[in-house]
């Protein structure tokens, strides 16, 4: 049975450890955060916040406490506010142990694409370049396949750049994998998927 | 020098004109200057250019100079929670330059620091280093960004005393401390202008030096994605 969202997201989870900075992307790593049981990790909004709270109660709701998909979140004791420059400070200098993202397509070398589709809506990168160029490892979350099921593991991306050789591991509904020198390593399979099905499944090299 | 003026209109008088280029603060609908954009929609001041990490959204922030038609160009890092820009951004009538966020972040910061240039990592190998110069360090490659030396800023902080040291509130700040700081002319709208000594100085955010005239006023502050959980009932 391949992993669902949930199984996903605990899976990335494991790859957090205690006293972690971490950044985490807009859907199914967001739910990483509901994973991490017991290990003392600290989330950074990359507006400007380290120490992200969950959702407000109704009524509760602050218009000047937003994460980085503006939603309205709170704090917690140890929250530290700061401006979008020192933030990305952070980030640029490699203080940020680990992002976890969304992906519309990963090469075999690493390289990620999750920003634009050319032709379609494009709507700007936010912070992910800065995140990938930045962070200590990068960790992909996505479906191993698109809708049509082609693999968006690929030899090279098709689609334009967030950055070039950044991505270290990849979780998806399959499996886990890593970012090799030749290519992709199959880390981990879930339930009764076998290597053989990640294998055909893949557009990009598995070494 | 007295910096505190009556309201927006008066604060910009005489800092705006036709073409120019306003760095503003706020992330989403997050700490924007709401009564300055305001001000500048009645000026009627047109082929505005702004470095701002996003556009607002239709009848709210940046979005009421789109409807207008007093924008040319938007420096940002996400957009098109907008109608009224994604009709003109797809008609080509708005210009965008897509900048990655701390990329832009620290482009109004390094202007304001005096630093016409820097090299970063963020972006080499994708679009936004195309034709901008590279260079080695260490053996990775980094792309060459500039500063951006705005015309003029319009930021939002909560509160600022007589003479604009200033204190944002929690994600408020994003990125107005940098706004503030690279423009000729800084012009600040907070929710309450305080007596100078009443505020700590170990706690200022933003010394007053960055800005040049304040405003006090009254602030809608809407929320963009109103996300709540529900209480237990026991």
């Amino acid at each position: 049975m391949p992993w669902d969202r949930n199984q996903m997201a605990e899976r990335a989870a494991k790859e957090l450890e205690d006293g972690m900075y971490v950044n985490l992307g807009i859907g199914i790593p967001t739910l990483v955060a509901n994973y991490v049981g017991a290990k003392d990790i600290t989330l950074q909004s990359e507006n400007g916040m380290l120490g992200m709270g969950p959702f407000p109660f109704e009524g509760e709701e602050d218009p000047d406490l937003i994460n980085a998909g503006k939603q309205t979140i709170t704090e917690l004791k140890r929250t530290a506010y700061f401006d979008s420059a020192q933030s990305f400070g952070m980030i640029r200098g490699g203080k940020i142990a680990v992002a976890i993202l969304g992906a519309m397509e990963v090469s075999e070398a690493g390289d990620l694409a999750n920003w634009m589709i050319p032709g379609k809506l494009v709507k700007g990168m936010g912070g992910a370049m800065d995140l990938v160029a930045g962070v200590g490892r990068v960790i992909v979350v996505m479906d191993h396949t698109n809708k049509h099921g082609a693999s968006k593991l690929l030899r090279e991306c098709t689609l334009p750049l967030t950055g070039k050789g950044v991505v270290d591991l990849i979780i998806t509904n399959l499996g886990v994998l890593e970012v090799g020198h030749k290519g992709l390593h199959i880390l981990e399979t879930a339930p009764d998927v076998s290597r053989d099905e990640i294998r055909t499944a893949t557009e990009a090299a598995i070494v | 020098m007295k910096k505190i003026f009556a309201n927006a209109t008066e604060a910009l008088d005489g800092l705006l004109r036709d073409d120019m280029l306003i760095a503003a603060g706020g992330f989403g609908l997050c700490g924007i200057p709401e009564l300055l954009l305001q001000a500048i929609q009645d000026s009627g001041v047109k082929g505005l250019t702004f470095a701002s990490n996003n556009a607002g959204v239709d009848n709210f922030g940046i979005g009421i100079l789109l409807e207008t038609r007093q924008v040319k160009k938007m420096m940002s890092s996400y957009v098109g929670e907008n109608d009224e820009f994604m009709r003109q951004y797809l008609s080509g009538e708005l210009e965008i330059e897509f900048n990655p966020q701390g990329t832009l972040a620290e482009r109004m910061r390094a202007g304001g620091c005096g630093i016409p240039g820097f090299y970063t990592r963020t972006g080499v190998g994708t679009q936004v280093a195309e034709g901008k110069e590279h260079k080695d360090f260490g053996g990775v490659s980094y792309v060459l960004e500039r500063g951006i030396f705005a015309d003029l800023s319009i930021v939002k902080a909560w509160k600022a005393d007589e003479t604009g040291n200033a204190v944002f509130r929690k994600t408020a700040r994003n990125f107005n401390p940098p706004a503030a700081m690279c423009g000729k002319v800084c012009v600040m709208e907070v929710e309450e202008i305080v007596p100078t000594g009443s505020l700590d100085p170990d706690h200022i955010h933003l010394p007053g030096i960055y800005v040049h005239r304040l405003i006090q006023g009254e602030h809608e502050k809407r929320i963009e994605q109103r996300t709540v959980q529900k209480k237990e009932t026991a």
